[in-house]
């Protein structure tokens, strides 16, 4: 069984806390937003993105509920709970740390 | 999100699965849309379109599993899964699954219900308030290491201590009890006026014993034990005020005891009453009578405890040399007094049944290794068709958990049977000494000890196959599998446990060797009597209807001619104190024309009738017996045994010498008339103390022993006999009525009880090692057959195959017994305090249980090597 690897680990995580804590989203949605915030550099694995969520709604990070989406099918938008959103804000900080601790290490070399 | 949303979100992805199945599809199939619309918007061929997005995914059903994952639906998917082929698994194979549950429920069968006997009696405290810090206290002279208190020391101790906040005093006291029924002897004890306060004990019912309620002006008021209570007063409110006559004398009883009120050196007892010093005993110094218990101070020591005591001991030594001289202190935890002496015994058996459920450990590991050995194909393919190692060990590791868990089931109902059956083994008069043993039963900390086991055995036993799964790649599992070359792995790992399973066996079989050798020796003690055929109880009457010496007398010589003239009856006598009930009645002697420096030669005293030697069948080596016309009137004579002889008079003739008390008071001084052999007064495993014999006609009682003879069973005596003296006085009450072969079997029944158990699980472990050795050759014959085979072929011969295959044998059996031999005189050193006549290193037992062993050994080895030899070589070349 191989797990979300395409990333690295947890940082899936803080993208999608990170986008759906603009507005709710549905999985499609959620995956568009990211590459296009990245300017197309994260393209976020497909079939990372599910098991991805199913985990986050399993800890109470986010919630689920079905809604009309843009083509007027029924999808399963997912949104931060309060608990996300402290997780979401450790974990935001956590990265900074980590990308300014590495951005030094790799400028300094 | 709180820890019960949590809890809701994961139950509804349990138990809601269809709707969340339902779910999971439409969400991964609207992305799937999505990605299609798009591709087709990109110019791709909607079928092309589709496809292309499935790629994406790299695979549907792949991701919902992983989404599955997420949720933890496999979890117990799995498990569930896993569970059901195991059983399916334990059922094909119910030779393995019965043994495998049958050796797992007997290891922990022995040894939960061994410990359910170590924790009643060495790990649950006392039932007092704070036991820890509660003391046994007395006084200690050279003989005995814990000896009786006299009341004037009790007194001093009392004033001049600074380290006990109480410290009171109790003594065992039999009275004789009027019923509707005749006179009946009762349990006592005389407790000095704080004994329960300083325990910690209050009636359940009236009140305690005032302070000064046990000095000689206060009333006699009488505290009930709860069964006393309830079997002789109907349990009624009624009784408290009520007066109930002990030896004669009226007692009002003031209060009842708690019904879990247990104090365990004095026994059973029904009626506690007050210490009211009186008579000759408790007025003189050096007269022992007592013991002590005390509450210690807070923070106080035991040892400074004991320092301090000992100095007061010191003082009265230097104050009353007559009376003092040699009296030491003792002061041990009360919980010491009471289970010191089991301790050792009950450590020995609990070690035992450790080792037995080593053993049953190390067969069912090994039984695991073999069937793992023989499904590395299995696992290689299912590892092959994508069982994550996770998974498989999972499925290992459930097998082990569900044999254990059934074996565990069993075991503890065995175990709960087994207590049952093992209180039967405890001597009744121990279990009159530990009323602990009474609550025996599987508690909650037997329990925790038992799930402990448990849980240890169903860890090693998911890890054994586990270890072997990561010592080989699964492709290599894949090709050694097809072909017979037997599994390396294993062997050393099923080699190297059969050896430690028969270096235990070694050990438990030469602990049970050393102790049955012990009770050989024990039951071979010479007891200096004929002690069949004799028929021996207590004889009571009461104070007051025999005040008098003359009467006493009188009493004694009628006891005994109606005894005689019984039929059958050979020969009667009496004795302050039946041979083989305990040493100890001292008397301190001073002889007379020697020099005396005040020393205290200290020496059994038993007075004893004419008759009563000769009712013993014990020998005259000197000298002459009493005569029963030697009373009061006629000079003062003794007759001593071989030991006093032997230590006081080692180079003359005691005939006719003379010694008194240690003041020469000349109403003691008496003539030595004859020098009898040694009888055994107290326990087989002890020194034979010097003994004085004094008629008893010179020094009567109104309660005594009674001895008598007969040529028919003894046993079928007693009832008549108990008749007879009833029919001389209905006051007098009986007890103690047992045969002397009884009284003999009493003093060995815990080292006969330990040696059996001891026995028991040695010969479980012989049997368990020697099917284990068994289990490896065969195993190990079954992998060689086509190496065997080739053999042959070439032209080894019939002989040759078997001598190989014994020669593996040999060497595992001979390895265990030699670490065995090691281990087992280490283990035997430290039960040392066990053994009887016996040294650890016993050659003649090691030697006999290596011989065992090993013919056991060879047995184990020769049927496989006999089945070797007979593989029929083309037949070999052909299988597999």
């Amino acid at each position: 069984m191989s797990k979300p690897t395409d990333l690295v680990q947890g940082t899936l995580d803080l993208l999608i806390l990170k986008v759906i804590a603009l507005e709710p989203m549905h999985g499609w949605a959620i995956a568009q937003r990211i590459r296009q915030i990245s300017g197309d550099v994260l393209q976020v694995g497909q079939g990372a993105l599910y098991p991805a969520l199913h985990k986050l709604e399993q800890n109470a990070w986010i919630t689920s509920d079905w809604k009309m989406s843009d083509n007027n099918r029924r999808a399963k938008y997912y949104t931060l709970t309060k608990a996300g959103r402290k997780v979401l804000d450790q974990e935001s900080v956590q990265w900074e740390r980590l990308a300014a601790a590495i951005s030094l290490v790799v400028r300094a070399v | 999100m709180r820890l019960p949303g949590i809890v809701k979100l994961r139950l509804r992805s349990l138990l809601s699965r269809g709707a969340v199945e339902q779910e999971l599809e439409e969400e991964l199939n609207y992305h799937l849309e999505r990605l299609t619309e798009d591709n087709i918007a990109a110019g791709m061929e909607p079928i092309e379109a589709r496809s292309a997005a499935l790629r994406a995914l790299s695979g549907l059903e792949q991701r919902k599993e992983e989404c599955r994952d997420m949720r933890g639906f496999n979890l117990i998917d799995h498990s569930m899964q896993d569970l059901r082929f195991t059983f399916r698994q334990l059922r094909k194979n119910p030779g393995f699954t019965a043994t495998a549950i049958a050796m797992i429920a007997l290891g922990l069968c022995a040894s939960v219900a061994i410990f359910a006997f170590v924790d009643a009696a060495l790990i649950k405290p006392l039932p007092f308030k704070d036991p820890n810090r509660l003391a046994d206290v007395t006084e200690k002279i050279p003989l005995f290491p814990r000896a009786n208190l006299s009341y004037a020391d009790y007194l001093d101790w009392k004033a001049q201590n600074h380290v006990f906040s109480s410290l009171e005093v109790y003594s065992n006291r039999g009275y004789i009890l009027n019923t509707p029924w005749g006179s009946e002897h009762a349990d006592g004890v005389r407790v000095s006026d704080g004994f329960f306060r300083t325990l910690g004990v209050s009636p359940i019912l009236g009140r305690n014993f005032y302070r000064g309620e046990d000095l000689n002006g206060a009333p006699h008021t009488v505290i009930l034990s709860y069964s006393a209570w309830r079997d002789r007063f109907g349990a009624r409110k009624e009784a408290i005020g009520k007066t109930v006559a002990l030896n004669g004398v009226a007692h009002t009883i003031v209060g009842v005891l708690p019904r879990d009120f247990q104090f365990a050196l004095t026994g059973p007892v029904e009626f506690w009453t007050t210490i009211h010093p009186s008579g000759d005993c408790d007025l003189r110094r050096s007269c022992h009578s007592l013991n002590g218990v005390g509450r210690l101070k807070d923070g106080v020591s035991i040892r400074t405890a004991l320092a301090d005591m000992t100095s007061i001991a010191h003082q009265l030594e230097v104050m009353y040399p007559g009376s003092n001289l040699g009296q030491g202190a003792s002061v041990m935890p009360l919980s010491e007094a009471i289970v010191g002496s089991v301790r050792p015994i009950l450590l020995v058996l609990l070690s035992g049944a450790g080792l037995l459920l080593l053993i049953a450990t190390a067969n069912v590991a090994s039984l695991l290794l073999v069937r793992s050995e023989n499904r590395r194909r299995e696992m290689a393919v299912r590892g092959a068709l994508g069982a994550s190692r996770s998974r498989l060990v999972r499925q290992f590791a459930t097998e082990g958990i569900v044999l254990v868990m059934i074996g565990s089931a069993l075991g503890l109902a065995s175990a709960w049977a087994a207590i049952r059956v093992l209180i039967l083994l405890v001597p009744q008069q121990m279990q009159a000494g530990m009323p602990f043993l009474q609550n025996l039963d599987l508690n909650v900390r037997v329990c925790v000890f038992a799930a402990a086991i448990s849980f240890l055995s169903a860890l090693l036993f998911s890890l054994t196959p586990t270890a072997r799964l990561s010592l080989s790649d699964v492709r290599d599992g894949m090709a050694e599998g097809s072909r017979g070359s037997a599994g390396n792995t294993w062997r050393r790992l099923g080699s190297k446990l059969v050896v430690l399973e028969l270096a235990t066996a070694m050990v438990l079989l030469v602990g049970a060797g050393l102790l049955g050798k012990s009770l050989y020796h024990l039951l071979q003690v010479n007891t200096g009597i004929k002690p069949d055929h004799l028929a021996t109880l207590q004889v009571m009457a009461p104070q007051d209807g025999y005040p008098t010496d003359q009467q006493q007398v009188t009493l004694a010589r009628e006891v005994t001619r109606r005894a005689a003239n019984l039929p059958g009856v050979e020969s009667a006598g009496v004795a302050s104190r039946i041979a083989l009930s305990g040493d100890g009645d001292t008397d301190w002697i001073r002889f007379v024309g020697r020099p005396y420096n005040g020393e205290h030669n200290e020496v059994n005293e038993r007075d004893v009738s004419s008759g009563y030697f000769t009712a013993l069948g014990a020998s005259l080596l000197r000298g002459r017996y009493f005569d029963d016309a030697e009373d009061g009137s006629k000079p003062r004579v003794v007759i001593i045994n071989q030991a006093l002889a032997a230590k006081y008079f080692p180079n003359e003739d005691p005939i006719g010498k003379q010694f008194g008390d240690d003041g020469l008071n000349p109403k003691t001084i008496r003539t030595i008339v004859g020098i009898v052999n040694d009888i055994r007064e107290g326990a087989l495993d002890s020194q034979i103390w010097p003994t004085e014999y004094i008629p008893f006609n010179q020094s009567p009682d109104s309660s005594f022993g009674l001895v008598v003879r007969t040529s028919q069973d003894e046993a079928s005596l007693l009832p008549t006999l108990a008749a007879t003296l009833r029919g001389i006085d209905r006051r007098i009450a009986t007890r103690f009525a047992m045969t002397m072969n009884d009284r003999l079997n009493t003093a060995t029944d815990l080292q006969r009880s330990s040696a059996w158990i001891v026995g028991g699980f040695a010969a479980l472990a012989l049997l368990l090692s020697v099917v284990g050795l068994y289990g490896v050759v065969a195993y190990s014959v079954s992998r060689r057959t086509r190496e065997i085979g080739v053999r042959m072929a070439l032209g080894a011969h019939r002989n040759g195959v078997c001598r190989l295959i014994l020669k593996e044998t040999g060497w595992l059996a001979a390895l265990g017994i030699v670490i065995g031999l090691v281990c087992s005189v280490a283990a035997a050193t430290l039960m040392r305090k066990l053994l009887f006549g016996v040294q650890s290193w016993d050659l003649a037992t090691l030697a006999a249980v290596a011989v065992i062993l090993g013919a056991a050994a060879l047995l184990a080895g020769y049927l496989p090597a006999r089945r070797a030899a007979s593989v029929n070589p083309m037949e070999a070349l052909r299988a597999e």
